[in-house]
């Protein structure tokens, strides 16, 4: 535990955890709105929108998450020219956000849409019947019943999200994970208790997150 | 609902105008995306015939692409056979009579799906060859890190199947005088991993993108050896990008194409169980399923 008793290394974890917490938080907003909005367009009456929702998903649920992140960088930033802060960290976090966000809206999508799924079919009938509009049923209708029940799935894909954050690492942003291979590079007669550590406060964060969500999901669960 | 139609009413004449309107304006706000997504790959030259040449020359593809597709695929498949094995091991463990089995595959589950897969990765690359005083090739370093976590996910995939199935299974078996071992073994495990096929291949798609992490630690698969070094030598980044993105998206795309069809086969025979039971998590009724995206 030397390791850790060292200021600068205790800094480095802390900084480090701050930047996942940061990028996970900005990217479960930004993936949140766009998934929604994707499942919208994908049970829309309009072809066109039903298409574009498909080939959202399609095209970044099978694309490796490095590779979007590497597109990111040297695709828009260093290639395009595509700058989104002055900050050199603060530009690497928003190139971050912008794909985790990309990549996690289509997992959001097919989560809702598999929500949707679970709502009896009588209950867009009903709201038909008694002259609600496309946007009415799914607002007022669908959506609510639907958001229930995937409030354990959404809960997965935060988890995920969090854990995928690590990967921002690539693109040169000092996270968990990097400052973990630095520690670990520079103290190797102490890397069992630097691992110990840094899965410690992944799994401290993320197994009561699990938790709390299955406990939500049941205490949300329309009853049918 | 089965179908999403019956969100909305047959669009009468009004309804068929005004998502002939939508339409229109959607698909020329989507078009000006497009045309300014052009514009700047225009600007900044992105267009140039010399970067996307090397597509069409036969090193490229000897050299590059078609070694690093070789080496995520035999990752993935090396991964894919070792995680199924842990999957089944730990679920059986999980679901054992004894404690001193129970709780330790239990925690070991646990902590594999807390933790990220590139923390694992980094920790067998940069970590281990200080404890074993040697070097750790990256291919194991990958290898074992797709292994511990996707084989956690599938041990949770196939405990949920063991315990769907019907109790009246194992209670048969026990009365024909089938030990343990016998009943798991020839009479849960087969019926468990044939209802979860389709989340079983769900995973493995899961697995395969995720080789793509061997690029962090120099591992020579696709990502690496197709857009990193290719493009060192073309200057092409984000045309080798779009091409590897491709390759990709082709593969990962059959493989869900398999867990669909293998989902449709297995309903249609009537040998499907419950979604929510098919969750990996404590889903309640009624909940949805989704795999877990991991990178």
């Amino acid at each position: 535990m030397h390791v850790f008793a060292d200021p600068t290394n205790l800094d480095a974890y802390l900084s480090g955890f701050l930047w996942i917490l940061k990028l996970t938080g900005a990217s479960a907003v930004l993936a949140l709105v766009l998934g929604v909005l994707l499942a919208a367009f994908r049970v829309s009456p309009v072809p066109v929108l039903r298409g574009f929702g498909a080939a959202w998903v399609n095209i970044f649920r099978n694309t490796p998450l490095t590779l979007i992140i590497f597109f990111c960088y040297f695709g828009l930033y260093t290639t395009l020219g595509l700058t989104l802060s002055d900050d050199l960290d603060l530009n690497n976090y928003w190139l971050g956000v912008v794909g985790l966000s990309v990549y996690t809206a289509a997992f959001v999508c097919e989560a809702v849409r598999s929500g949707v799924n679970t709502v009896p079919a009588g209950q867009a009938e009903a709201a038909r019947a008694i002259g609600l509009t496309f946007f009415q049923t799914l607002r007022i209708v669908i959506l609510p019943q639907a958001g229930r029940a995937v409030v354990a799935p959404l809960g997965s894909v935060l988890i995920a999200l969090c854990k995928n954050a690590t990967i921002v690492g690539t693109i040169g942003l000092i996270e968990a994970s990097s400052v973990m291979k630095d520690l670990i590079n520079s103290n190797g007669d102490a890397v069992i208790a630097i691992f110990a550590v840094f899965a410690g406060t992944f799994a401290a964060l993320l197994i009561p997150t699990g938790y709390f969500f299955g406990w939500l999901a049941n205490r949300l669960a329309v009853k049918r | 609902m089965s179908t999403s139609t019956v969100l909305y009413d047959h669009p009468g004449p009004r309804a068929r105008v005004r998502n002939a309107v939508l339409s229109v304006v959607f698909g020329v706000g989507l078009a000006a995306l497009l045309w300014w997504v052009y514009a700047k790959f225009d600007q900044a030259g992105q267009w140039e015939g010399s970067l996307w040449q090397p597509f069409t020359e036969a090193p490229t593809w000897t050299q590059f692409i078609l070694p690093g597709l070789r080496q995520t695929l035999l990752a993935a498949a090396t991964g894919m056979v070792l995680s199924l094995a842990f999957g089944i091991l730990f679920a059986v463990g999980r679901l054992s009579d004894h404690w001193w089995v129970r709780v330790p595959a239990g925690a070991v589950v646990e902590f594999f799906r807390a933790v990220p897969l590139l923390l694992m990765i980094f920790f067998i690359f940069y970590g281990v060859p200080f404890l074993i005083q040697g070097p750790v090739p990256a291919f194991w370093a990958v290898v074992v890190g797709l292994t511990l976590y996707n084989g956690s996910v599938l041990a949770e995939a196939f405990r949920a199947g063991i315990r769907s199935l019907p109790g009246g299974q194992s209670e048969a078996a026990y009365a024909v005088g089938m030990r343990k071992s016998q009943v798991m073994r020839l009479i849960l495990v087969p019926q468990a991993a044939r209802a979860m096929l389709p989340v079983i291949v769900s995973q493995l798609v899961v697995l395969l993108k995720d080789t793509a992490l061997g690029y962090i630690v120099a591992f020579p698969e696709l990502l690496q050896r197709g857009v990193n070094d290719l493009s060192a030598n073309r200057g092409n980044v984000v045309a080798a990008a779009i091409v590897v993105a491709a390759i990709y998206i082709v593969i990962n795309s059959l493989l869900t194409t398999l867990a669909n069809w293998l989902d449709r086969r297995t309903r249609r025979r009537g040998f499907r169980i419950p979604k929510q039971a098919a969750a990996p998590d404590s889903t309640p009724a009624g909940g949805a399923t989704v795999a877990e995206p991991q990178g």
